[in-house]
């Protein structure tokens, strides 16, 4: 065969998988949001389940969701940006740094089941939150902590350095320079780390099995040691456990598109905050 | 004023340098919690605790192994010649059966003679084997001989073909059919998502227009965020039924439909990692095979793919490790059947589906839990073997060919 009609048939071959990638996704999607479109409304995302999950709404999920994703992110927001600023700015380039990323990024594969056994070890039986908001919470914070660690390193190192050595020619500290001139700047960029592991955090069923979720609980949690129902687990009962199949799946879908909006919704956040800075970046 | 500014300085490093330390302190956590919990199980009897099982003083059986007690009650084994013993049938006994042996009167007062009429039981038979409670196990009698308890043993745990964690008196805590399992299902979604992740790969970086690798990163992106519980869903209602009639199956939930949809999701690591790779390899490579006369495929399957081979691995590796640890679509679409995997269309269990699966039922401290904690470490282990394995072979030195 001739090298230029070799070359042809491999090019097609791999612009045919290129679009079989791309149908998965929108296969996935489309299927999602085809059989849920018709069941979100109003009622379905502001009132509780009824008639044993096969009616009503999703609402006491979607508030567990939104009390576990603040609680997880008022934990790992803060310790993550804090890491970062610290291997990044201060830690130097010793085997120190090279060992915390290394470890960071070995949290990062450990599998979310693991973290939910571990939660239920320490938070749940050791110091006894018992299944709750704070135990699910912590759990997710330590799951989501690399990606925040990640993403606050990469914003860190976009920040040129002339930035900080005109700070310091300025005479300002290295504390000043850090919050003056360099986080204020870099702020964006950690906020779309923040984003992406809220959509993470939604999305994450396994590690909240055995620290948070609740079956069926119509009435929303009232402190920080209450069970909660949560989207994703919900999804998973109504998928695996319906008694009646044809009612419990329609809400099925819904919960599904719920779900998926968020992270979506999260993701086109995240890159269109990116493109904006990156233009802003540009500029200067 | 400037003593109090730089103590403030001195106090804002110290609390940087501790939340550094965050993820290495977890990851110690993690294993503190996870191995102290795990290795509970090799102190826990074979039996279930607080009971022993007892024979008659001729027998000359003096233990028997947690499996042929399991054997010996669903009567797979039935003659005491199988254990080394005499030549006779065994007969089983369990607590219960002594009531319609005796009535309710001849126990006397707070079943004080219990223990003395099982003791009778156990001399007048010899080939019995009893599970009695040690409230009222007949001890030190005449006649009576307890079977020595031995504790769960390295080797019943790791070399087990049976996973019946609630089988009684025996529990079965024998992992190889979830590791087996688990392998399976990972390796079958690799060899799946390999070639279309490489290919896609390829024209991301060597074909692909700018505006088309944007979107088509973007797509990958969103593939890889959507969560395992949607892809357990989708794979529940839609593969399943695919399976189940492409293969004319009576069930579709099957290590096959795990593979399948295992292979999905490991695609966007894949992809992302060995796109990074070959996007990397030095362009004075490519420039001095284009030179030479080669084509654009020539270059890419003689320079590129082999210059970027590193990360390629990198790439199939790290896919392996989230195919091994997914725990939520691959419990909701393999059928979770505890055995040894005879083929690609049955259903299996790996380990995360176990422990998600049963966690919820096994009481804590409980051998069980401490066995579903052991596979917790088992499947740490792995990740970590596999997340290192990645780091090594990424970082080595790239072929310059300069």
């Amino acid at each position: 065969m001739n090298k230029k009609t070799t070359q042809k048939i491999a090019f097609l071959s791999f612009r045919i998988l290129g679009i079989i990638v791309i149908a998965i996704l929108f296969w996935i999607l489309g299927f999602i949001i085809y059989n849920g479109i018709g069941v979100i409304n109003w009622n379905f995302l502001t009132t509780a389940p009824t008639d044993g999950m096969t009616a009503g709404g999703i609402f006491p999920a979607i508030v567990g969701t939104l009390c576990l994703v603040a609680g997880s992110m008022i934990i790992a927001f803060p310790l993550g940006v804090m890491s970062a600023i610290y291997t990044q700015e201060y830690a130097g380039k010793g085997w120190i740094v090279r060992f915390i990323r290394v470890m960071t990024s070995n949290l990062a594969s450990i599998p979310s089941i693991v973290f939910g056994l571990f939660g239920m070890a320490l938070f749940v039986n050791k110091l006894k939150f018992g299944d709750s908001i704070l135990a699910g919470s912590l759990t997710l914070g330590l799951l989501v902590l690399p990606l925040v660690i990640r993403t606050t390193e990469e914003a860190l190192k976009a920040i040129p350095n002339s930035f900080r050595t005109g700070s310091y020619a300025l005479g300002a500290s290295k504390l000043q320079t850090i919050r003056k001139v360099v986080l204020p700047m870099a702020m964006p960029n950690i906020f779309t780390g923040l984003i992406l592991s809220v959509g993470r955090v939604s999305g994450e069923t396994a590690p909240i099995l055995f620290t948070v979720a609740a079956y069926f609980l119509p009435k929303l949690p009232t402190s920080i040691f209450d069970q909660a129902m949560a989207l994703p687990y919900h999804l998973y009962v109504l998928a695996t456990s319906g008694t009646n199949i044809d009612k419990t799946l329609p809400i099925a879908y819904g919960t599904a598109l719920v779900l998926i909006a968020i992270v979506l919704i999260m993701n086109l956040l995240a890159a269109f905050i990116r493109k904006r800075l990156n233009k802003k970046l540009k500029s200067h | 004023m400037k003593k109090i500014r730089r103590f403030i300085g001195r106090f804002v490093e110290g609390m940087l340098t501790i939340s550094g330390m965050v993820t290495t302190v977890t990851i110690l956590l993690i294993v503190i919690f996870l191995f102290k919990e795990g290795a509970g199980i090799f102190k826990s009897p074979v039996i279930e605790d607080g009971y022993h099982l007892y024979v008659n003083a001729e027998n000359p059986v003096k233990s028997i192994s947690s499996y042929d007690i399991k054997q010996i009650f669903d009567v797979e084994i039935d003659n005491w010649k199988e254990l080394n013993g005499i030549n006779e049938e065994i007969m089983v006994f369990r607590f219960d059966d002594i009531f319609n042996l005796y009535a309710e009167e001849e126990f006397g007062e707070n079943y004080k003679l219990l223990p003395q009429k099982l003791a009778e039981v156990i001399q007048n038979n010899k080939n019995i084997v009893a599970y009695l409670p040690k409230q009222y196990a007949p001890k030190n009698m005449v006649g009576v001989k307890e079977i020595e308890t031995k504790n769960i043993s390295f080797f019943d745990f790791f070399g087990g073909k049976e996973w019946m964690p609630t089988s009684k008196p025996a529990a079965q805590f024998g992992v190889l059919p979830l590791i087996l399992g688990t392998i399976l299902v990972s390796l079958v979604a690799i060899l799946i998502a390999l070639p279309l992740g490489l290919g896609v790969a390829i024209y991301l970086s060597e074909l692909a227009n700018e505006k088309i690798r944007h979107y088509l990163k973007f797509t990958i992106e969103l593939l890889a965020g959507i969560p395992s519980v949607v892809y357990g869903f989708f794979g529940l209602v839609v593969l399943v039924p695919i399976v189940q009639r492409v293969f004319h199956l009576d069930v579709g939930e099957t290590a096959f439909t795990g593979s399948l949809l295992l292979a999905i999701m490991a695609l966007p690591t894949i992809i992302t990692v060995s796109e990074d790779a070959m996007k990397n390899t030095p362009k004075a490579l490519r420039e001095g095979s284009l030179a030479l006369g080669a084509t654009k495929w020539q270059t890419i399957y003689r320079v590129v793919i082999p210059s970027s081979i590193s990360g390629i691995s990198a790439a199939v590796v790290l896919g392996i490790g989230r195919a091994i640890g997914e725990t939520m679509a691959v419990l909701m679409v393999t059928g979770n059947a505890a055995i040894m995997p005879p083929t690609l269309f049955q259903p299996v269990r790996t380990i995360p589906a176990t422990i998600a699966a049963e966690l919820g039922e096994a009481p804590a401290g409980g051998t069980h839990y401490q066995a579903l904690f052991l596979l917790g470490c088992i499947l740490f282990l792995i990740t970590m073997v596999i997340s290192i394995t990645a780091e090594l072979i990424s970082k080595k030195p790239q072929n310059s060919g300069l």
